[in-house]
């Protein structure tokens, strides 16, 4: 599990391994039952506070994406699509923001901006059916 | 361990005040660090966090006012409190004369709780030659000897100051390593200084700010980042001067286009600025490095009184 943590950003560290846990499962790079690294390892591994990491697997785990195994590790969780569609929406709504004010910044009418984003859409669909060509 | 658990605070600080001849260094001084956490201390150079530190560690009185290092006077009771303090110096002031091996061995000898063991896996893992001569090590060298010296009794307390300042990535890597490792460990303290505010927002739990021999706040950072808010705005008029928001600190930019510190809630902010004529571009947690500028940078401060 590769994390990047940029205290620069302004948004908070523990938000920012939150969001981007949330985009590994969303992406599939980490799978249901797969185990996250411990809060100390990624702690020293990333060089911030263990309570940090400790707050960001803790709310994870409120929101039911991760379970934690007394003594056992912390798991990305296999009760079905955690992220509930609100979730899913803030997420997105986030990113969004930020293209929207890009687009304006670049002078782009927003039928310009959609039109990007559905060929970046299609783009997308393209790669995920080859990737699925390429796997036997 | 247990005899420390009845302690809420490993330090406490109270109404400090500090006069060099005409100089107010520090003018009312009041900190509390909590066991167990990384307490980041912040401020621009000369507002007093070198002079706190020295009153800390017991090497100056205090002229007026009280300061306590488990619970104890650092004046009074130095061999009590040094014991549990391990300490790195601005200046890591290591004779010059000695090698690795010889400044190891006698620290060692201070120190009835040394762990060779440790000792030794942090010389290796820094990479330091026994045998060099202080003198002949780089500058990240000897920031990395002077914290081995400091982390090799395992003192509950480790005070810090400017651990980074002038050293190479890799150096200040160890250092920044040094602090995760050592608060990992149950109820161990971390108190260290820095100019350097995103290292600060990497590793502290609660930050102070001090300016003008003042604290200017002490709180959590998740605190700080949650009363704070920075928006991109924009608006109308090509000129004029900056726009008006209730909560501002600090507005930089000109013409059109803003950004604007603010102290008060995000969604708030956001709703307010649009209410008063502003296209918000942008509305996010300022970074420490945003909120310590917008506070006490000098001759960018915006005039809203403090």
């Amino acid at each position: 599990m590769k994390l990047h943590i940029n205290p620069k950003e302004g948004k908070p560290i523990y938000r920012q391994i939150m969001d981007q846990v949330k985009y590994l499962i969303a992406s599939g790079r980490l799978s249901p039952g797969d185990e996250l690294p411990t809060v100390r390892g990624l702690a020293q591994d990333l060089l911030i506070n263990p309570n940090t990491v400790a707050r960001a697997y803790r709310e994870l785990e409120q929101a039911g994406i991760l379970v934690t195994r007394q003594g056992a590790g912390t798991y990305v969780s296999t009760q079905g699509t955690p992220l509930s569609r609100e979730a899913c929406g803030r997420l997105l709504l986030e990113r969004a923001r930020a293209l929207a004010a890009e687009a304006w910044h670049l002078g782009y009418r927003l039928e310009d901006t959609l039109s990007l984003l559905r060929r970046a859409h299609e783009e997308q669909q393209a790669e995920q059916h080859n990737d699925k060509e390429d796997t036997p | 361990m247990t005899e420390a658990a009845g302690l809420e605070s490993v330090i406490e600080v109270r109404d400090l005040v500090r006069k060099f001849r005409r100089k107010q260094a520090l003018a009312g001084v009041d900190i509390t660090v909590p066991r167990g956490v990384v307490y980041g201390l912040v401020g621009e150079n000369g507002a007093g966090k070198t002079t706190l530190l020295k009153h800390i560690l017991g090497s100056l009185r205090a002229q007026s006012g009280s300061v306590r290092v488990f619970g104890m006077d650092p004046v009074k009771e130095p061999v009590a409190v040094l014991s549990q303090l391990g300490y790195l110096s601005e200046d890591r002031d290591i004779p010059g004369w000695m090698r690795v091996g010889e400044a190891i061995g006698y620290t060692q000898a201070f120190y009835p709780g040394w762990d060779e063991a440790y000792a030794e896996s942090l010389r290796e893992r820094f990479e330091l030659d026994e045998r060099a001569k202080i003198k002949t090590l780089s500058r990240g060298e000897k920031a990395k000897c002077g914290l081995l010296l400091a982390l090799a009794y395992r003192p509950p307390l480790l005070v810090l100051d400017e651990p980074s300042s002038g050293l190479d990535p890799s150096a200040r890597h160890d250092i920044l390593e040094a602090i995760v490792r050592t608060v990992a460990d149950e109820g161990r303290t971390v108190l260290f200084s820095s100019h350097l505010l995103d290292e600060v927002e990497r590793v502290a739990d609660v930050v102070a700010m001090i300016h003008r021999g003042k604290v200017v706040f002490e709180e959590s950072l998740d605190s700080i980042k949650a009363r704070h808010g920075r928006l991109l705005v924009s608006r109308e008029e090509e000129d004029g001067p900056a726009p008006e928001l209730p909560g501002l600190l600090h507005a930089s930019g000109g013409g059109r286009e803003w950004t604007l510190v603010c102290e008060g809630e995000l969604d708030a902010l956001r709703t307010e600025a649009t209410a008063r004529g502003l296209l918000v571009l942008e509305a996010d947690t300022p970074s420490l490095e945003d909120v310590f500028l917008a506070r006490v940078a000098p001759g960018k401060r915006k005039g809203t009184a403090s």
